[in-house]
């Protein structure tokens, strides 16, 4: 075999950081790589430095036997390198046709509809990529979209394809079905760079696997001759454990029970249809779905921060529907939001300060409307201390901690006072293994204390490796409530996507 | 100790800068600078008077500073402090003359009190709950109430009902002896209002740091959906702090009035609210940086009179210099966004 892309020493230095240090990286013709790495490892610099989108500072890149030295994207195209970034690049109105022909249209000044149309049929037979050329991308679900991308980069005779984080959004059931249309792809001789920080996917899809930590290339190995603990161990640099030891699961009486809740929003759009369930102590209930299926908006009306149309919320048997947020905290309930920067922190607030923002009303932190900063600092320190917030100095501004100790601060406020009901959204996105680990144990603590947990996740694996019992939502509606420890991950996921006899799930597979 | 000097950091260069280009543009239009810039400085502190005068200046644009930093910290622009200075003028005016008999004591308070009241309801009433509950932008809602309060301050004055009856001059009639705050030197502007504005701006700088309100105005004015997500009360908050900046506003009308004016001229601006903008920008909205700021506009006005006779520099140049030095906090702040967006996509990018 020969290499279509080499890579050879390429660094890449952004004022402060070094994104990528002296990378090599070697992929062969017909085969799967996978860039295994954690948040922030250099694995989006290396793809975009590939791309043409960056130069790097020094290093050459050999693709097909030729030095490239590119100068953007589109020397990159024309090369044949074509790249999926996680979030589509796609216009929704226009049609599957019209958006892979866009910017490379077949004939001349007009756009040649019928032409356009069959070139793609064309395109989709040879590749086994079913897809009809009419229809508006709006209207396909994420797997189609992701499907126009990669057209987009055959139609421009790609003759290698970066897929960026692919699976981030899509269902188990669409993952499986992208993983077989790479397998195909590799059939018919085409090389792919599959960007990941999921262990299971990348054992399952790829044939060989570089890992990067820190902006360095750590190591290449066959995947058949490696395991999820050593990749995990490369990933994160020390022994990890991936397996979650739960203990077992005691629960105790309803911490919160939500009746018949319906919720819409300012458009007058459903968003919550009818939800019921209920909570119990030392029980983690996890939310599974994908993204936008009204997971936020259920949170938020339980929270207080978004009218209810109608429906109870009880919490302890106490009547806290129309309680306002902070009614709800006074009571013990905590909430992590969804997006740590814009929802769970004042980025110019200090760390002592972002500490103290639900209780700086409390008679422990102000006396007299006045705020009494010793005691401020005296919890930031105990705080910092106790959730290894680094840099462990509290007068720092949220802003210039890293996303994982934002995190933990974050984690601090709302788990350091032992609420009895948690609800945390995502509380683990863009984190790296390590800190995922920790948030995990802090989370599972709660739980064994004897606190309700409201886990809402996007990550399946999060839900399953937490929870003792699963809800599945889809379109605001809580489609079952499944048991925790037998559940299967293919019956999630097809109530993720609206149950098997959803059409739209007929036609994605 | 070294975000104090960090903080200063900006100002200072760019009051630096501005003086190098000030120089560079007046040697090219023919003067020396170097006798502009020392008559410039003489006129505002050469002597006891010159000092006097322009801590007098100050003294409103302190208040008036402090009002526009209020509400820059809590995230609102409150660009009407002009009219908010005018409603207190006129309150405070008005309860000092037409109350008799009562010792300085209360009459002065009274009076203070009333243009805050009044200052603070013209910026939190209709703007401030305008805002909160409509999301009307409270940069026009205010500045369209300034409009509103200077001329209804012509209605009053011109043949109105606080027109001074004794002549046909549109102002109002002097104010008790009961209501006037004394000079502090003789035959300069300089009042006890000076001491006012100090203590005034000490009070904020409590309030914005140090109180529990204060630490949701703040919170609210960094990121309003995690103030929310904290159980914060947002639209309260915005009325408030829109409220409390305007009560600065006025009580840098009334104070005006009792120390220095006595009474109220028909005008048609006081300048004292917009130049307010100015101080709050280059003090960075702390409080106490709005003192040093306010104290350097007034001298910049002081000076450039004595500037004009002595170097005959005209004194639209001092103008000139005001503007510069806008033009760079303002350009530094740009940068300072700018940078931030840089850094941020670097990092959006870093991240694999």
């Amino acid at each position: 075999m020969s290499a279509i892309l080499e890579v050879k020493n390429i660094t890449k230095i952004f004022p402060k950081v070094v994104a990528n240090d002296n990378v090599n990286l070697m992929v062969e013709k017909g085969e799967i790589h996978a860039i295994l790495g954690e948040n922030g490892a250099g694995k989006s610099t290396l793809m975009n430095i590939i791309y043409g989108l960056y130069k790097p500072d020094s290093g050459t890149l050999i693709f097909d036997g030729e030095e490239l030295n590119l100068s953007g994207p589109h020397e990159a195209i024309e090369k044949g390198i074509g790249m999926v970034h996680q979030h589509f690049m796609l216009i929704p109105v226009l049609t599957v046709a019209e958006n892979i022909v866009l910017g490379a249209e077949p004939e001349g000044i007009t756009y040649d509809k019928k032409k356009a149309n069959d070139l793609i049929r064309e395109i989709s037979q040879k590749y086994h990529l079913e897809i009809d050329p009419e229809a508006k991308v709006k209207d396909l679900p994420v797997g189609l979209q992701q499907r126009v991308e990669i057209l987009k980069a055959f139609y421009r005779k790609a003759k290698l394809l970066i897929l960026d984080e692919p699976t981030a959004m899509l269902t188990p059931q669409e993952t499986e079905k992208l993983f077989e249309i790479m397998r195909e792809l590799k059939k018919q001789g085409m090389s792919i760079i599959f960007i990941s920080h999921k262990l299971e996917e990348v054992l399952e899809i790829s044939d060989r696997v570089t890992v990067m930590r820190r902006g360095k290339a750590v190591g290449t190995l066959k995947t058949k001759e490696t395991n999820e603990q050593e990749l995990a161990n490369l990933m994160v640099g020390r022994e990890v454990v991936l397996r979650i030891e739960k203990s077992e699961y005691k629960p105790g009486g309803v911490v919160l029970k939500v009746n018949d809740l319906n919720v819409v929003d300012q458009q007058g759009v459903a968003r919550v249809k009818d939800v019921n369930f209920e909570i119990r102590e030392g029980e983690i209930f996890g939310l599974a779905g994908v993204d936008g299926n009204g997971q936020l908006e259920l949170v938020e009306a339980i929270m207080g921060l978004r009218p209810k149309k109608s429906g109870t919320i009880l919490f302890y048997g106490k009547d806290v529907t129309n309680f306002s947020t902070r009614q709800l905290y006074r009571e013990g309930i905590s909430y992590i939001p969804q997006d740590r920067q814009t929802d769970g922190l004042v980025l110019d607030f200090t760390v002592a300060e972002n500490l103290i923002l639900r209780e700086y009303k409390d008679s422990t932190y102000s006396r007299y409307g006045v705020i009494q900063y010793k005691k401020v600092y005296e919890n930031a320190e105990k705080k910092v201390k106790e959730f290894d917030i680094r840099p462990p100095e509290y007068m720092l501004k949220a802003r210039n901690l890293s996303g994982g100790n934002q995190q933990k601060v974050i984690l601090a406020r709302e788990v350091g006072y032992n609420p009895k009901l948690l609800i945390a959204v995502q509380p683990t996105r863009g984190m790296d293994v390590g800190a995922i680990e920790y948030i995990h144990k802090r989370i599972l603590e709660l739980r064994d204390k004897g606190a309700a947990i409201l886990l809402v996740s996007l990550e399946l694996e999060e839900i399953m490796s937490l929870s003792d019992r699963i809800g599945v939502i889809y379109k605001g509606q809580l489609m079952d409530i499944l048991d925790g420890k037998t559940a299967a991950k293919e019956q999630i996921g097809l109530l993720m996507a609206g149950s098997r006899f959803d059409k739209t799930t007929l036609e994605a597979r | 100790m070294k975000s104090i000097l960090k903080e200063l950091y900006i100002p200072v260069v760019a009051v630096l800068i501005a003086i190098i280009i000030g120089s560079i543009i007046m040697m090219v239009t023919g003067f020396n600078p170097v006798i502009a810039y020392i008559s410039l400085f003489l006129g505002a502190f050469g002597n006891v008077n010159n000092i006097a005068n322009t801590l007098a200046a100050a003294v409103p644009l302190i208040l008036t500073g402090l009002g526009v930093a209020i509400s820059f910290k809590a995230g609102l622009f409150n660009i009407g402090a002009e009219g908010q200075y005018w409603i207190g003028a006129i309150v405070g005016v008005w309860i000092g003359y037409s109350f008799t008999g009562l010792p300085w004591y209360i009459h002065i308070p009274f009076a203070l009190v009333a243009a805050m009241i009044a200052g603070g309801l013209w910026a939190g009433l209709i703007p401030g709950l305008a805002k909160a509950y409509t999301g009307a932008n409270e940069v026009i809602t205010t500045m369209m109430m300034s409009y509103i309060a200077i001329y209804f301050s012509h209605f009053l004055l011109e043949f109105g009902p606080m027109m001074d009856k004794s002549g046909t001059i549109p102002q109002s009639p002097v104010i008790n002896d009961s209501a006037v705050i004394p000079f502090l030197i003789r035959n300069t502007q300089l009042s006890y209002g000076i001491f006012i504005a100090l203590v005034a701006a000490i009070f904020v700088y409590w309030l914005m740091f140090k109180t529990t309100w204060g630490f949701e105005m703040r919170a609210v004015g960094y990121n309003q959906k995690a103030a929310r997500y904290a159980g914060m009360n947002v639209p309260l908050n915005m009325v408030l702090s829109l409220g409390l900046s305007g009560a600065f506003a006025g009580l840098a009308g009334a104070v005006q009035m009792l120390g220095v004016q006595h009474r109220l001229y028909d005008s048609f601006t006081s300048g004292y609210g917009y130049t307010a903008i100015v101080v709050a920008l280059l003090a960075n909205n702390n409080p106490i940086g709005v003192i040093f700021a306010a104290i350097l506009f007034a001298a910049l006005g002081t000076g450039s009179q004595y500037m004009q006779l002595n170097a005959q520099v005209p004194g639209q140049m001092a103008d000139v210099i005001t503007g510069l030095i806008v033009f760079f906090v303002a350009a530094y702040r740009i940068a300072e966004v700018i940078k931030d967006r840089l850094a941020k996509r670097q990092k959006k990018e870093v991240k694999a």
